[in-house]
């Protein structure tokens, strides 16, 4: 079966709830850092399986996408930042310890 | 089944797999590397897609600077060689069947739902389109979002700095220790 429009909204579809299954389990700000990467990913897949096969005549799904990789680097970087932060303090990355971070 | 299909079965296999490895195995080294194999795939999948550039700028991006930061915060973060600690059984049975009953739900909305193409023609998303249609200020150029990304990265690099910079006060008093420390030493 040639692959299509379907097969990579089933792929993309895969990729977020792995993501979220990894953001519900994990117990590590890194690893639950990691599973928010793979939905944002699963999300430009969408945009541009969406730009390829409905839309060729214009490129609004690609720029969609370019916008979200880029918000997605500012947001690892200030998230890393928190988390080094974080670490010197308390010494673990565990989201159970980063509910002193608002005192 | 022709050679192009093969190759977009293999780089699907290979996204799933090695994201499902990488949210569930316990050494955090490993499950970076397995993401990084799985954001290869995907920039595998837009070459597919011939989207060249969307592709380079994955690899560039996701490849050559998210994964090279979550392994500098790992080697700064992780006693190495630790594993992480596991995970509670109704913790991992609850998030299983909330997952597999939303994407059960995704998966029935896609395949009932028709989808419409347009019949005009197609634009390459060549480097001198995308960089023409990113820089015009007229109906449909992307200008101002492209000048307001800048300003976002501009304020997320000021706004690491100051967050991961290291407080003063913490670092004098200990200074002064350890050199009182080699005073006695002496």
């Amino acid at each position: 079966m040639e692959p299509g429009l379907y097969h990579i909204l089933f792929l993309s579809t895969a990729l977020f709830f792995i993501g979220v299954y990894g953001f519900l389990t994990r117990r590590n700000l890194i690893t639950m850092l990691m599973s928010i990467e793979l939905i944002l990913n699963s999300v430009n897949l969408n945009f541009i399986a969406f730009n390829k096969y409905l839309w060729p005549n214009q490129m609004d799904g690609l720029f969609f996408s370019l916008f979200i990789i880029a918000i997605a680097a500012a947001e690892a970087a200030v998230a890393i930042a928190i988390i080094i932060n974080l670490y010197r303090s308390h010494n673990s990355i565990d989201v159970e310890n980063a509910e002193d971070l608002k005192y | 089944m022709n050679g192009s299909t093969i190759i977009f079965y293999l780089l699907a296999a290979m996204a799933l797999v090695f994201a499902a490895l990488s949210v569930t195995t316990r050494q955090i080294f490993r499950a970076a590397i397995y993401l990084l194999f799985t954001l290869i795939s995907i920039a595998g999948i837009y070459f597919w897609l011939q989207y060249e550039f969307i592709a380079a700028v994955q690899i560039v991006v996701y490849v050559g600077g998210i994964v090279v930061l979550i392994i500098f915060s790992i080697f700064l973060t992780q006693q190495t060689g630790e594993k992480l600690p596991k995970q509670k059984t109704d913790r991992k049975i609850f998030a299983g069947l909330a997952v597999f009953a939303g994407f059960a739900l995704t998966i029935l909305q896609i395949y009932q739902h028709t989808f419409f193409e347009t019949d005009e023609s197609a634009i390459t998303p060549t480097v001198q389109n995308i960089g023409t249609k990113m820089l015009t200020v007229d109906n449909g150029g992307y200008a101002l979002p492209f000048e307001v990304i800048s300003m976002l990265l501009l304020a997320a690099m000021i706004g690491c700095i100051v967050i991961a910079l290291r407080e003063k006060k913490n670092i004098e008093p200990q200074r002064q220790e350890d050199r009182e420390e080699h005073k006695r030493i002496v």
